[in-house]
């Protein structure tokens, strides 16, 4: 197996992006980061900027302010990195799917690789869903 | 033939200390976690972060001078590396020349500069906020940092060579043990975690605040720079502390090797202590601070040294 792919995925730094939520997933995201959870055992840490992160944690429906700033946070992101759908809105729309600001989830807007549904999802599920992707990446 | 052996020596820390600087940072990580009662990173995990960088693309942004933003993180890595060598000749082959300390105060402000040169190549304005920081910074811990380093110098002699300070340290007993010397050690400590850039001072990379501050547009192998060249200073500056304050040792076998290493880890264990159990201060305070009253001690410390206590 490649080193650095290996390497990578033993650290994983994760940049916030909030594409218009209702803030339930942020506050589970918050919940995440808290030592009851500690996700620095897997070697996860939040970014500040966008250049140093390898996984974008987008939350909400992409209404049609968000599309170009999440586009553009996501060119800003260095390759190779992992974009993380959290909560029912990223993923599908959720209750907000027949909105007149609804742009599309979020993978009408930029590539996803994971997805973690749940309205909103807890720190569990969302570490479960991060788990399993690495164990599948190759 | 000096050139060569010069720069066998230079590749040698560099690996050294790198290796050992990520452990020692790895160290730091734990006693955080532990501290706020959490599991903490694995023992690998900064040679983790260290790799998966290389690995990464770099992006340059437009609008920025493409050469000093590519060249500050490599001078900082240098600029360290140069400081652990002399620190490693010093300690291991015990030779010294007239004026390495002066050097190595010169050579200890480059990543400090290298920051303020990159922050400010990449354009971006919270890195210029960032950087202004940084600036004011240096100038504030600078002055005890400087108080600090007078102190065992005039000890021993007013000299400016290391090996000097080591030699009358190892025949007068340690620095630390005679009151003027708590005095230093405590004021060069502080001002070592301004030089470090960790909590209480880390207003340069505030991520809270200023999203990275300075190292805002860095990515890739670049910030992987960066990172490497604090894990070096992590190494250089409480072994710069051993030296003047704790007495260093001569190495002479397994057991004045462990109490060396012992030191070492007390400083960093010091360090890591205050950084998790301070907020950050805001600038004016940092300021204040600095130049109020670790300055007004540490002049007091050098002339109760000059009164010879």
């Amino acid at each position: 197996m490649n080193l650095k792919l290996k390497a990578l995925k033993k650290s994983l730094w994760v940049y916030h992006v909030s594409a218009g939520s209702c803030n339930n997933c942020d506050i589970e995201i918050l919940d995440l980061l808290t030592p009851r959870f500690d996700v620095e055992r897997f070697g996860i840490i939040l970014a500040a900027s966008p250049r140093h992160a390898d996984v974008l944690l987008c939350t909400g429906i992409v209404n049609k302010k968000c599309v170009e700033r999440v586009k553009e946070v996501y060119e800003q992101t260095p390759k190779p990195c992992v974009v993380v759908a959290v909560g029912s809105c990223a993923c599908s729309g959720g209750i907000f799917r027949d909105g007149y600001q609804m742009a599309g989830p979020l993978d009408k807007i930029i590539p996803v690789h994971v997805y973690i549904p749940g309205c909103p999802p807890k720190p569990e599920a969302i570490i479960a869903g991060i788990v399993k992707f690495l164990k599948e990446l190759k | 033939m000096n050139m060569i052996y010069f720069f066998a020596w230079f590749i040698f820390s560099f690996i050294v200390l790198s290796i050992i600087g990520l452990l020692v940072w790895w160290i730091d990580r734990k006693i955080t976690a532990r501290v706020q009662w959490r599991v903490g990173p694995p023992w690998y995990q900064n040679f983790a972060d260290f790799i998966k960088l290389t690995g990464k693309e770099v992006l340059i942004p437009e609008g920025s001078n493409k050469f000093i933003f590519v060249f500050a993180p490599i001078l900082s890595v240098i600029a360290s590396t140069i400081c652990g060598s002399i620190i490693l000749f010093v300690l291991m082959n015990s030779f010294g020349f007239g004026g390495d300390l002066i050097l190595f105060v010169y050579l200890l402000t480059i990543p400090s500069l290298s920051i303020i040169l990159g922050g400010s190549a990449s354009g971006n304005i919270l890195a210029s906020v960032g950087i202004s920081r940084e600036l004011k910074l240096l100038l504030s811990y600078e002055l005890p940092f400087i108080c600090g380093i007078i102190i065992p110098a005039l000890k021993a002699n007013s000299t400016t060579s290391l090996i000097e300070i080591l030699k009358f340290q190892q025949i007068n007993g340690s620095n630390i043990l005679s009151f003027s010397g708590i005095i230093g050690f405590v004021i060069i400590l502080i001002a070592s975690i301004g030089k470090l850039g960790l909590v209480p001072f880390d207003l340069s990379e505030a991520e809270t605040e200023i999203a990275g501050g300075s190292l805002i547009e860095y990515s890739g192998i670049l910030l992987g720079f960066y990172k490497l060249s604090k894990a070096i200073l992590f190494v250089v500056v409480p072994l710069f502390i051993v030296i003047l304050y704790l007495g260093g040792t001569q190495i002479t076998g397994f057991g004045s090797f462990l109490i060396f290493v012992l030191k070492y880890l007390i400083v960093v264990i010091l360090i890591t202590l205050i950084r998790n159990t301070n907020p950050r201060l805001r600038i004016d305070q940092a300021l204040k601070f600095f130049w109020g009253w670790l300055t007004l001690i540490g002049i007091i410390g050098i002339l109760i040294t000059l009164m010879e206590f």
